[in-house]
């Protein structure tokens, strides 16, 4: 291999990284906040968002429970089953819900976000607005982005809500668990603003980048079916890298 | 001679080049006003280059681009904006967008650049839809709609704020003998209708002959001939009666460059 194209193979992935900053800098500069604007940032909320919502309650609730499951077995062991609730609400709010939450949404949310506005490139409606005056970053790019930010938080909620729900059904009334003691280990382990805002805060940036990488990849897609298929594949890994990363920082510096 | 106050657009010696290929060099070319013009040429001559330089999608690596007195690539931001509100833009395959009705495609630039009513816009719209033939089709989204009835709608729009000059990328490209008769119908009374100059980007020779006042030929990176439909048919020149004919061979090749093809057969071992 020459030097030339080691050297391009390098840091392409820096320069796509500076593409995509560059592309954020202009989407919130030119940040606008009229009624339409916020009635378009709704309706993206409800593609984004509404639309997520069957996949996040039935992965939620699975989640709560094959977690569940095996703490419960775990625990059992050492007569530490009631410690199963405190596990289950640290793990979700902490970690499980914002990163699962945020998994499911790049699949189901990111996906279509990049398909839509790679075929709108494909087929020339990005250049229609252009030539229309209206500025498709304005009306396509910044929707999506406060759309993203605002909806998987919420999502993250409802996957957290739905997976104690999955723990309760298999703690207290397939393993007859009590439920007074499951609910108080639960509130007395959890802190508030330490382990249930720090989660939030998490959803909150993970929110943030998948919204942007879906939007970027979507956005700079080759106008072609290759080129949207190959944008929606990377918005997938380039997400699920990113939280994931993004997590462990957070981490980190949460605890 | 034509005066130049009869002059709509004006490309003085632009040149472009993209991605390392010269697109346009020294180009040449007025467009009289509130006439029909076609720009022909053969597939990748530079015809859609040309409609993006006075939209002001393209900026020339060298040259001027002028409407009227305004000098085009030189403008940005919301000076721009304000030249692009004069210019309807039909594209090649109509670019609706497919989330929205057809009304509501072709409301979409008034409401965002007018503050009229939602009553007057929607008498507006349906006057346009009138004048394409679908008022009746105002509430089916574009994937309810034919390839044709989508440029008629797509026409709708671009006309929806009464632009002084309308851009025609190629609208009979793969449509039936049906729809190329309605679009061509379309565009005459358009332009009789609004008084707008209208510039028809094509290489259906046929079509042009039956549309435009003028029309010129943009080949080998500049303008190789100008005048009335019946003057560039009747032109001695190679190039303009190769594409004209439609000759498959001439001064522009049949074949792709290549080395010769006995030296070709003979090597081997060396790519495919």
């Amino acid at each position: 291999m020459s030097n030339a194209t080691s050297h391009t193979g390098m840091t392409a992935p820096l320069r796509e990284l500076g593409r995509a900053g560059l592309f954020l800098l202009t989407a919130f500069s030119r940040m606008r906040f009229g009624p339409r604007q916020l009635a378009e940032i709704l309706r993206q909320v409800y593609f984004a968002g509404v639309r997520s919502l069957v996949i996040i309650v039935i992965c939620g609730f699975f989640v709560g429970l094959v977690l569940t499951l095996q703490t419960y077995d775990t625990l059992t062991r050492f007569g530490a089953a009631d410690a199963v609730s405190t596990v289950l609400a640290l793990s979700l709010f902490r970690e499980l819900g914002p990163v699962l939450a945020a998994l499911l949404f790049a699949g189901r949310a990111g996906t279509s976000i990049t398909a839509e506005i790679g075929l709108m490139r494909a087929t020339e409606q990005l250049d229609a607005l252009d030539l229309m005056a209206i500025d498709p970053m304005e009306r396509i790019v910044q929707p999506r982005l406060l759309a993203g930010l605002i909806a998987l938080p919420a999502l993250v909620l409802i996957f957290n809500l739905t997976a104690i729900v999955g723990g309760i059904f298999f703690a207290v009334f397939l393993m007859g668990s009590d439920p007074i003691s499951f609910w108080a280990n639960m509130q007395s382990s959890v802190e508030l603003m330490r382990d249930f805002g720090g989660g939030m805060f998490k959803s909150v940036c993970f929110g943030f980048v998948a919204a942007w990488l879906a939007v970027w990849f979507g956005w700079s897609a080759r106008p072609t079916s290759e080129g949207v298929a190959l944008a929606t594949t990377q918005t997938v890994i380039a997400t699920a890298i990113a939280v994931l990363v993004l997590d462990f920082i957070l981490s980190a510096f949460m605890l | 001679m034509t005066e130049s106050s009869d002059i709509a657009i004006s490309l003085k010696r632009v040149t472009v080049r993209l991605g390392g290929r010269t697109i346009l060099e020294d180009l040449d070319l007025d467009i009289p006003a509130g006439q029909v013009t076609a720009v022909m040429g053969p597939s990748g001559a530079g015809k859609t280059t040309v409609l993006r330089l006075v939209t002001g999608q393209l900026k020339p690596d060298s040259g001027e681009v002028w409407i009227g007195e305004t000098r085009v690539d030189q403008l940005g931001g919301k000076a721009l904006g304000r030249l692009r509100r004069n210019i309807g833009v039909l594209l090649q395959n109509g670019a609706l967008f497919t989330d929205l009705t057809s009304f509501d495609n072709v409301a979409l630039p008034l409401r965002e650049h007018t503050r009229l009513s939602e009553s007057l816009i929607r008498r507006i719209v349906l006057m346009k839809l009138e004048m394409v033939g679908l008022r009746g089709a105002a509430q089916l989204y574009p994937s309810e709609l034919s390839g044709g009835m989508k440029r008629r709608v797509a026409t709708a729009r671009a006309m929806a704020l009464d632009p002084g000059i309308m851009f025609y990328d190629e609208p009979f490209a793969g449509l039936d003998p049906i729809s190329l008769g309605v679009s061509l119908r379309l565009i005459r009374d358009i332009n009789a209708a609004l008084g707008t100059t209208s510039v028809v980007i094509t290489h259906d020779v046929r079509e042009v002959a039956k549309l435009a006042d003028h029309a010129c030929i943009i080949a080998d990176r500049k303008l190789v001939a100008t005048g009335t439909p019946d003057e560039l048919a009747a032109s001695a020149d190679p190039l303009v009666r190769q594409f004209m004919q439609g000759e498959p061979d001439g001064p522009v090749p049949f074949h792709y460059p290549a080395r010769a093809l006995d030296e070709e057969l003979m090597r081997r071992g060396e790519g495919r």
